[in-house]
């Protein structure tokens, strides 16, 4: 499909695409740091007296610095302990055969099908049962297992040689040490992919800290913009510079793992 | 997606159980040993699995039954609630708008997405670059992207009516208009997804052998001949994998409607997941809301099922 007018035409599409694609994130720092930027006047595309005074009005006149910090302690805390759950029970999905291992893998991967939605009554009775609504713990119990987690480790232990566990089991090692000091270093790409993913549904989730959080100082960034929307009504300047403060981080993180990211993206629809 | 089970070789411990010799004592501390062995990989998941996504499974189905505010006890009221929510002219409309949203978006975003795939799937320069630009949004959250939308359709200031205003067109209200808020909701949503929609496509595109092109030219097959018949037939496992996700994430939408509409103006854009929360935390009838989220975990489930179920007629595995 070489040189075809059809494939220039939509290489054109594809670039013209493109920049109407990435315009909305321009368009939200441009407007960030036009001051007034309001309903009354549209900011022009070269800011005439830029400035960050959006920016510090947010983080004087609300608890944005804690909330950024709420957010970031909660994505971090959920990466971590999803980190170590998914890659002990994928352990033990791909090394250690136990009755039932087959049935119970299959349960795991039926609750990626379960929407939190089904679950946010029964859930928040249980927080509330438990004292833990208005907690950060509240916020994190239901995300400490993640099916799709161990899944994706799970795949990537099978494909590590079972020559080298059975090597080390020679040598005299037991199941921790393979699983510490062998697969844990063969498997470091899946093991990013995770990490991006589980803080990138961290940073984004919306529905259930909603439903748990209630002080304001507790909040996170997600809560805090669409709380914005009350308190700054027409203010778009002060409502995009808190965009950008929670779009910029993952499209950091992004860039930093965009190899795993789109590799993980791409090889799930093959299979 | 097709999942296998590699069979383990047995370790020492699981062949010594499955034979019938009697267990002596060493063998069976070894047993032992092994049963807390496997436990301790996998109680730490396990455990909050079982504890916050299958009970909470069944206690919604239980609270389902129920008449129930959250607050005083339950009242036991059977199938109430599900025979109320089906004649209930708020649900019907909620599932009515969710399948307006998934009717419009599918088509979208997989049209756009293979458009897409197709045309940086070849050597054209920067395209890791414009690539990147697509995925972008996937990355972001909802309700970063749903203000910065709501921005961008504002009615009386928002860029997008001005720039129509200059070649002579008056915008519409967008999401303040109950005839535009779900297209601005389509519009945005499909704006985030389609770099998702793009890679997974991208990937298939990329696994097509090349040789069933040049085959195609030699038999004098022009470039929509060879898109309709080598490109697509080619391309149905990844069209099924997109249209499975999008279905499920569809029927589920929720973060976008509840931040750029709420549901609104005057109900014209309220969804069922939106439904589920405004009858738990807004009128205090959890049970009903557990039995509308049941109703909606089933039909999942059934479309899930009937898609994979109808695969065969459709989907050619290499």
């Amino acid at each position: 499909m070489r040189n075809s007018p059809k494939l220039i035409a939509l290489n054109i599409v594809a670039v013209l695409g493109a920049l109407v694609m990435f315009f909305p994130f321009l368009w939200t720092v441009i407007t960030s740091i036009s001051p007034g930027a309001s309903l009354s006047s549209t900011p022009s595309l070269i800011p005439e007296n830029p400035s960050f005074s959006a920016y510090t009005e947010l983080f004087a006149n609300t608890p944005f610095a804690r909330i950024v910090l709420n957010s970031l302690g909660l994505a971090v805390a959920t990466t971590v302990v999803q980190l170590v759950t998914s890659s002990l029970a994928a352990y033990a999905f791909s090394r250690l055969p136990f009755r039932g291992r087959g049935v119970l893998f299959g349960l795991y991967l039926a609750t990626m099908m379960i929407p939190i939605q089904v679950l946010i009554v029964p859930l928040f009775v249980q927080m509330k049962n438990l004292g833990l609504v208005d907690t950060y713990l509240g916020v994190l119990l239901p995300s400490v297992a993640s099916a799709f987690g161990v899944f994706l480790l799970r795949q990537a232990m099978n494909s590590v040689p079972r020559e080298l566990d059975e090597a080390a089991t020679i040598d005299g090692a037991g199941h921790f040490r393979i699983f510490g000091g062998i697969m844990l270093p063969l498997i470091g790409p899946a093991l990013a992919t995770l990490t991006v993913f589980s803080f990138m549904s961290s940073w984004n989730s919306f529905l259930w800290p909603l439903i748990i959080l209630r002080s304001a100082e507790l909040k996170t960034l997600p809560l805090a913009l669409a709380g914005l929307q009350g308190q700054y009504t027409t203010q778009w300047d002060v409502m995009m510079a808190g965009s950008v403060i929670s779009i910029l981080p993952m499209v950091a993180l992004y860039l930093f793992a965009q190899k795993y990211v789109v590799q993980s993206v791409a090889s799930s629809g093959i299979k | 997606m097709t999942i296998t089970t590699p069979r383990a070789p047995r370790t020492e411990a699981a062949s010594a159980r499955a034979t019938s010799a009697p267990p002596r004592g060493s063998s069976r501390r070894a047993d032992t040993r092994y049963a807390l062995t496997v436990l301790c990989f996998l109680v730490p998941s396990a455990v909050p699995m079982l504890a916050f996504t299958v009970y909470p499974m069944f206690g919604a189905m239980w609270a389902s039954l129920h008449e129930w505010n959250l607050i005083s006890p339950m009242t036991w009221v059977g199938i109430d609630n599900y025979v109320h929510l089906i004649q209930d002219r708020d649900t019907q409309d909620a599932f009515a708008h969710t399948f307006y949203y998934i009717g419009g978006y599918l088509p979208l975003v997989y049209v756009g997405g293979l458009a897409l795939a197709i045309a940086l799937n070849t050597r054209l320069k920067g395209r890791n670059l414009l690539r990147g630009i697509y995925f972008l949004p996937v990355v972001t959250s909802w309700i970063a992207v749903a203000l910065v939308w709501r921005w961008l359709l504002n009615p009386s200031s928002g860029i997008v009516n001005q720039v129509l205003a200059q070649i002579g067109i008056e915008g519409p209200g967008w999401y303040t208009d109950p005839a535009w808020a779900m297209p601005s909701i389509i519009l945005a949503s499909a704006w985030k997804d389609l770099g998702f929609v793009m890679i997974i496509l991208l990937a298939g595109l990329q696994a097509i052998p090349q040789d069933l092109y040049e085959a195609a030219t030699v038999d004098g097959a022009g470039w929509w001949r060879r898109l309709f018949s080598v490109t697509l037939p080619m391309l149905t496992p990844s069209t099924f994998f997109v249209i499975v996700i999008s279905l499920i994430n569809g029927f589920q939408v929720f973060d976008q409607v509840y931040a750029m509409t709420g549901g609104g103006p005057a109900g014209a854009s309220q969804v069922v997941v939106q439904q589920v929360y405004d009858l738990t935390f807004r009128y205090g009838a959890a049970g009903e809301a557990s039995a509308l989220s049941w109703m909606l975990f089933v039909l999942v489930l059934a479309v899930t099922v009937i898609q994979i179920r109808g695969q065969k007629r459709w989907v050619n595995y290499a």
